[in-house]
C-alpha cells in the first residue's frame, strides 16, 4: 500500500520537472556531429568525388548492403561508376565509415529516412553525393597517394620526392 | 629423410630443399619475397630470416636467410625467435619506407603478396618521417599496366621475364636506391607470356590492364575451376566473374600441366565472353519476329526433328558432352568432325596412335624434366605457347641439374647456378619450316621444308636404330641426323614434339618412329582446345559431310556444334554445302559467318556460363565449371540443348534435368575409347561435410545491394545441380578436392602465393593429386609403332609454291580473336616468302599479292620470312580475315604492281 502512494507521488513530482521529450517533428532532435545515422559520400576540397572505389566499405559492411563498380576517368582517377546502399538492410553500424581510407563515406546526424516504399530505400549515387567535405575538411588521398591521377604529378605530392632519373648514376 | 627441429619440435623433410621450401612444406607462415617456386633462391630481399643454432647447447644462435640454407639432418631452427621476427618486422619496414599510400586504388590490393607479408610481420606504422621515392611508369601495352612507385625491387619479375620465360625487353635500370624495372622506352612488351608478371609481381607494379576496364577485387569474384579453351595444352585457369560478366583469369596451379604459368592468350582471351557479338536470344529466321522465346523454339525444333534426316557437325572447341550429345541426336553415322580433311585424318591417327599405348605423350612437366628435346615441324611458340615455355624450361633445367651435379651446388640455388651455368643449355633442336623464338636457345635449328623435316627424322630413327630404313645419298642430312642422335643417344628421358600445322603425315610418322627407336615421349600439339576428344570420336571430315550433302541431294537438316563452318574449309564449299541442306539449325555463343546461314540459331553457354570437359593434347581429360548464370537465362549448355532435343525427338522427355555426369556415363558405355572420363572430377552430389563448394570467397560484398535497384527483396540464390559447387559464399571452408579448387586463399594468404597450402611441397602436386584424368593406356611394350615409308626431298616447283599456315600465339585463336586488348596485339594477314622467292616474282615486300589455289583467289600483302626455304608459302591463319583455304597443297602466286590489275 505505503509504495502505491510513493509512486503516485513520485509521478506528481515530476509533473514540475524539466521536460524530457520534445515535440518532434515540430522540434528537431538535438544530435552529436559523430552519430551515425543516413550515408552519405563526401568530396574532395578540389570538388571531386572522393570515392576512389576501393571496395573497403562493401568488404567491410556486415550486412553486404553496400555495392559499387570502379571506374577510371581519362586521368586515372578511380570513382564509382555505380554506388548503391540498400538502407532497408543498414544496420547503422558505421564500419564503412571506419574502413574507408579516403573519408570518402561518413555517417552523419540525420535518421529521418522513413519511407512508406521499401524500394525507396534503395540509394544510388546521386542520392548519396553531398557536395561537402563533411567531417574532414582539407583531405585529398590523391595528393597523399603514389598514383598521378589528375590531382599531382609524379613526385608533386606530399611528402614526395621529385621522379628518379633512371640514367643518372650519382649517389 | 633428414630429421629438423623448429622451435625445438621435431620434423622430417625432404632432403635436397632449403630451410624456407621445408617451413612452408610443413604449414609453418614465413615471409618471403624474391624467392619463387618456379624461379628458386636468390636471397636478396633477406625478408626470410630465421635463426639457426649450432646444437643443442646453442642459445645464441645466428640469423641466416632461410631461403639459402640447405636442409641438414639434425639441425636446429627457429621461426618464433624474438630477433628473427623483429629482423622480418624491421625489412618489411624498410620496404614501407617508399612504398606508396596507393593500397585503395592499387589492382593488387586484396590479392596483394605484400599487404600479406606486412601483416604477417606485424609492422604497422611508419615511422620514417621523410620523403617517399617517385618513379615515372611507362606504356607497356594493352596487356599490363606499370606503376613503379609501388617497386619493392624483389627482382622477380625481370628473373621471371629474362630467365624463365626468354624475354629480352623488360630488365632492370640505374643503381642503388633508384634501380628501375621496365623497359628500355615505352612499348608492348614482346613475350607471349607477359601476363604472369601481374602474378609474379609480390605488389602491384605490374597489374593486368583489361581488369582495370572493370575492375573487381578477389574477394567480389564469383570464381570457378576452370580450363583454358584457347590451345589444346588445356592450362587450368580459374575465371572469376562480378555483375555478370567476367572479369578476369587467373592461373590454376596444376603441377602436371601448366603448373605457375599461364600464357597470354589465355590469360587475355576471355572479353569475347562479355562481346556485344554474343547470341542471347533464340533466333527462328525467315519469319516475322525471329526471336523466339523457349517453347517457341521447341515447338520449331519438333517438327524439325521427327520429320527430317539430320546431319551434325561437331566441334573441336565445344566439349566432349557436347560432341556426344550431338552425336547422340543425329546418329553415329550421320556425325561427323567439323574439321577439314586433312585436319581429320592427321588428328584422327595420332589419337589412333596413342590409344594403342605404345608411345606415350608427355605431360608440359614432363618436358620440362626431359633433358633432349626435338621438335619436328611445329611451330609450338604460336600454336601452343606453353608447351614452348616447357621447352625453354627443359633446356634451361638440364644444365642447371648438370652444373649441380659437377659443382655439388643445390638446385634451388639459382643465382650460383646461373654463375656457373652461363651460357651453357641443355639440348633442344628445333626443326621447323619458318623458324621460331626458341631457335635462340636450340643447340640446332633449322628451317626445312615439311618433307625434308620428315627425312631428318627418319635419318636420326636411323642413326640410333641401324634396321630402320635411312635416308641415303644427302650428306649434310646425314651430319645434321648424327648429331641429334648422339643427343638422343645419352639422353635420359628425351621428348619428340611435332604437330598437324605443316599438314605432313610423313612428320608425324617420323615423329612416332623417332620416339619409339629412342624409348622418347611425345608431345603432339593440336589446334584446339577438344581436338583430341573430337578426334578420338573418330568421325569423319567436315568435307565428307559436304560430299554426302551433294550426293544425297536435299534432305537433309544440317545441326552445326559450336563452330564457324568457314574458318575450316573454303567458303565455297561450306556455301555449297548450306544450300543443299533443307534446314540449318547452328547452336554457338557468338555471331559469325556460319550463324548467318541458320535457320534456327541457338545460343549457347561459353566455357564460363556452363559445364563440360575438354580433352588435352596428351589425353588429359579435365572438367570445366560454370562460373556463373548468364543474365539471359535462356542461354546453356549445347549439350543440355542437344539433350533436350535428343529427348523431344526420342519423345521420351520425363520433365527432369540432364546431369553432365549422366552423359558422360552414357558417353563411356557407347564409345569405351573414353573409359574413366567420369573421373575427371567428383560427382554433382559431392559435398565435405554435408556442404558444397562456394563459388564466392567468404568476404564476397554486396550480397543485398546488388540486385538492388531492380528490386530490393534479394531473389533466392541459384542453384547448381550440374557440379558439387555452390552459387553462394555459404558452404565448405577448407581444402576442397584439386579438381575443385575455385580460388587460392590461406588464412593470412590473400594474394596467389595461397597456391602453398594446396601443395604437397611448393612447386609439387597438389594435396590429393593433380587434376586430370588420363584416356590413354599406360604403354606396353607389345607392338612397337614403326613406319617404313620415306618421303621423297622437297623439290620446288615451278611458279608453285607449298602453302602452309602460319599461326599468331595471340592473334590466332578463334574465340580470343573478339578480345579487344588481343586484337591490338594480333598482325594483320599476310603472306610470307622467302627473300629469293620475293625477288623472283619481282615484287616488293609489303605490296600485295594474288594467291590462287582451286579456283579461288585472294590478295595479300607480301613479307620477307628469314630462313623460309624456297617454294613455301606461308599464309597467316586464324586471324580475323585470313583466308582459309586447304593446306598443304600448291598455289600459285601472281606479283602484282602497286596491287593494280
Amino acid at each position: 500500500m505505503f509504495s502505491h502512494i510513493r509512486t503516485i507521488w513520485l509521478t506528481f513530482l515530476h509533473l514540475f520537472k524539466k521536460k524530457v521529450t520534445i515535440e518532434y517533428p515540430e522540434e528537431k532532435v538535438k544530435l552529436h556531429p559523430r552519430w551515425r545515422g543516413r550515408i552519405v559520400l563526401t568530396k574532395d576540397p578540389d570538388g571531386g568525388e572522393r570515392c576512389v572505389g576501393c571496395y573497403l566499405c562493401a568488404a567491410a559492411c556486415p550486412v553486404d548492403c553496400i555495392a559499387l563498380q570502379a571506374t577510371e576517368d581519362e586521368n586515372g582517377r578511380r570513382y564509382p561508376e555505380f554506388f548503391r546502399i540498400n538502407f532497408s538492410r543498414c544496420i547503422f553500424c558505421g564500419f564503412c565509415e571506419e574502413a574507408c581510407p579516403t573519408y570518402a563515406i561518413q555517417l552523419i546526424p540525420d535518421f529521418e529516412m522513413g519511407e512508406y516504399k521499401r524500394q525507396n530505400l534503395v540509394f544510388e549515387k546521386e542520392d548519396l553525393l553531398i557536395n561537402s567535405q563533411g567531417k574532414y575538411p582539407g583531405y585529398n588521398f590523391y595528393q597523399v597517394a603514389g598514383i598521378q591521377a589528375g590531382v599531382k604529378g609524379k613526385g608533386e605530392g606530399d611528402n614526395e620526392e621529385p621522379p628518379v632519373d633512371v640514367h643518372s648514376l650519382l649517389p | 629423410m633428414p630429421t629438423i627441429y623448429i622451435d625445438n619440435k621435431p620434423y622430417e623433410v625432404k632432403e635436397g630443399k632449403n630451410l624456407l621450401e621445408a617451413c612452408l612444406t610443413l604449414g609453418f607462415d614465413l615471409p618471403y619475397f624474391c624467392w619463387h617456386p618456379a624461379l628458386n633462391s636468390v636471397g636478396a630481399c633477406r625478408q626470410c630470416a630465421v635463426k639457426v643454432y649450432k646444437d643443442e647447447a646453442d642459445t645464441k644462435g645466428r640469423l641466416v636467410m632461410s631461403c639459402m640454407e640447405g636442409v641438414k639432418d639434425g639441425m636446429r631452427l627457429s621461426i618464433n625467435d624474438q630477433t628473427a621476427k623483429a629482423f622480418r618486422e624491421q625489412i618489411i619496414e624498410w620496404l614501407m619506407t617508399n612504398h606508396p599510400h596507393d593500397c585503395p586504388v592499387c589492382d593488387e590490393g586484396g590479392s596483394c603478396h605484400l599487404q600479406d607479408m606486412t601483416v604477417m610481420t606485424g609492422h604497422d606504422y611508419r615511422r620514417y618521417t621523410f620523403r617517399k621515392r617517385t618513379y615515372k611508369n611507362q606504356y607497356l601495352g594493352p596487356l599490363l599496366h606499370h606503376e613503379m612507385n609501388r617497386c619493392i625491387q624483389c627482382y622477380r619479375c625481370v628473373r621471371y621475364y629474362r630467365d624463365y620465360a626468354g624475354g629480352d625487353d623488360l630488365n632492370v635500370f640505374a643503381a642503388h636506391n633508384h634501380v628501375y624495372f621496365g623497359r628500355d622506352k615505352d612499348g608492348v612488351l614482346q613475350s607471349p607470356f607477359s601476363g604472369n608478371l601481374a602474378e609474379v609481381c609480390p605488389t602491384g607494379v605490374f597489374t593486368d590492364k583489361t581488369l582495370k576496364e572493370h575492375y573487381t577485387r578477389k574477394w567480389d569474384l564469383t570464381m570457378a575451376p576452370s580450363v583454358c579453351n584457347h590451345c589444346s595444352v588445356g592450362c587450368n585457369i580459374i575465371a572469376g566473374e562480378r555483375y555478370g560478366e567476367l572479369r578476369c583469369i587467373l592461373n590454376r596451379y596444376n603441377g602436371d600441366v601448366n603448373g605457375y604459368f599461364i600464357c597470354d592468350r589465355g590469360r587475355y582471351g576471355y572479353e569475347f565472353v562479355n562481346s556485344e557479338n554474343r547470341i542471347k536470344q533464340p533466333i527462328i529466321r525467315n519469319r516475322t519476329g525471329e526471336a523466339a522465346s523457349e517453347e517457341e523454339l521447341m515447338r520449331s525444333m519438333g517438327t524439325i526433328l521427327t520429320h527430317q534426316k539430320l546431319l551434325g557437325i561437331g566441334s573441336p572447341r565445344a566439349s566432349v558432352e557436347s560432341n556426344f550429345a550431338l552425336m547422340q541426336l543425329v546418329g553415329h553415322d550421320n556425325f561427323y568432325q567439323g574439321v577439314s580433311e586433312a585436319e581429320a585424318y592427321l588428328t584422327r591417327k595420332i589419337a589412333g596412335w596413342m590409344q594403342t599405348g605404345s608411345i606415350r605423350s608427355a605431360s608440359l612437366k614432363e618436358i620440362e624434366q626431359s633433358d633432349v628435346v626435338v621438335v619436328l615441324g611445329e611451330d609450338i611458340w604460336n600454336t601452343a605457347p606453353m608447351m614452348a615455355l616447357a621447352v625453354r624450361q627443359s633446356v634451361v633445367k638440364t644444365a642447371a641439374a648438370q652444373a649441380a651435379q659437377k659443382t655439388n651446388l643445390p638446385l634451388w640455388h639459382d643465382a650460383a647456378i646461373k654463375e656457373y651455368v652461363q651460357d651453357q643449355k641443355g639440348f633442344l633442336a628445333n626443326i621447323t619450316v619458318a623458324g621460331s623464338p626458341l631457335d635462340e636457345i636450340a643447340a640446332h635449328q633449322q628451317c626445312l621444308a615439311p618433307d625434308d623435316i620428315a627425312r631428318l627424322g627418319w635419318a636420326i630413327a636411323h642413326e640410333l636404330d641401324a634396321s630402320l630404313p635411312g635416308v641415303s645419298n644427302d650428306e649434310s642430312l646425314l651430319q645434321q641426323a648424327q648429331a641429334i642422335a648422339n643427343a638422343l643417344k645419352t639422353a635420359k628421358n628425351p621428348v619428340i614434339i611435332s604437330g598437324i600445322t605443316c599438314y605432313n603425315e610423313s612428320i608425324l610418322t617420323a615423329a612416332v618412329t623417332l620416339a619409339t627407336a629412342c624409348h622418347a615421349k611425345v608431345g603432339f600439339a593440336l589446334p584446339e582446345c577438344n581436338s583430341m576428344g573430337l578426334a578420338l570420336m573418330q568421325a569423319p571430315s567436315l568435307e565428307k559431310a559436304v560430299d554426302r550433302m551433294q550426293r544425297e541431294g536435299d534432305s537433309f537438316t544440317v545441326v552445326v556444334l559450336e563452330n564457324d563452318l568457314y574458318r575450316n574449309i573454303s567458303a565455297t564449299l561450306v556455301d555449297d554445302f548450306f544450300s543443299h541442306c533443307r534446314n540449318a539449325v547452328v547452336i554457338d555463343s557468338l555471331h559469325n559467318a556460319t550463324t548467318e546461314k541458320a535457320q534456327v540459331l541457338i545460343p549457347s553457354a561459353t566455357f564460363a556460363e556452363g559445364d563440360g570437359t575438354l580433352v588435352n593434347y596428351e589425353g588429359r581429360a579435365q572438367r570445366y565449371f560454370q562460373v556463373f548464370v548468364p543474365a539471359e537465362g535462356i542461354i546453356k549448355e549445347s549439350w543440355k540443348w542437344l539433350w533436350h532435343l535428343y529427348l523431344l525427338k526420342m519423345q521420351a522427355g520425363n520433365g527432369h534435368d540432364h546431369y553432365p555426369n549422366e552423359l558422360l556415363e552414357k558417353l563411356e558405355s557407347v564409345l569405351p575409347q573414353f573409359k574413366g572420363i567420369t573421373k575427371s572430377s567428383p560427382p554433382r552430389h559431392f559435398t565435405i561435410h554435408g556442404e558444397r563448394i562456394p563459388r564466392e570467397p567468404h568476404r564476397y560484398s554486396g550480397r543485398t545491394a546488388m540486385l538492388a535497384d531492380r528490386n530490393v527483396s534479394e531473389p533466392k540464390p541459384v542453384q547448381d545441380n550440374d557440379s558439387p559447387f555452390s552459387f553462394t559464399m555459404e558452404g565448405f571452408k577448407g581444402l576442397p578436392p584439386a579438381p575443385l579448387i575455385p580460388f587460392f586463399w590461406a588464412p593470412g594468404w590473400n594474394s596467389v602465393q595461397a597456391v602453398t597450402k594446396y601443395q604437397e611441397e611448393p612447386g609439387g602436386s597438389l594435396k590429393g593429386g593433380d587434376p586430370g584424368i588420363s584416356l590413354f593406356k599406360e604403354p606396353t611394350q607389345t607392338t612397337p609403332l614403326v613406319f617404313h615409308e620415306i618421303p621423297e626431298a622437297f623439290a620446288v616447283r615451278h611458279q608453285k609454291w607449298l602453302l602452309l599456315p602460319q599461326y599468331h600465339v595471340l592473334g590466332s585463336g578463334e574465340l580470343s580473336s573478339y578480345t579487344k586488348a588481343l586484337q591490338e596485339l594480333s598482325p594483320q594477314p599476310s603472306i610470307a616468302l622467302s627473300a629469293e622467292d620475293l625477288q623472283g616474282l619481282g615484287v616488293e615486300e609489303g605490296s600485295s599479292v594474288q594467291l590462287k589455289i582451286n579456283g579461288t583467289s585472294c590478295m595479300l600483302p607480301v613479307k620477307i620470312q628469314k630462313g623460309l626455304p624456297k617454294g613455301i608459302a606461308l599464309v597467316a591463319a586464324g586471324l580475323q580475315g585470313s583466308p582459309v583455304m586447304s593446306w598443304g597443297e600448291w598455289g600459285k602466286i601472281d606479283g602484282m604492281t602497286n596491287g593494280g590489275e
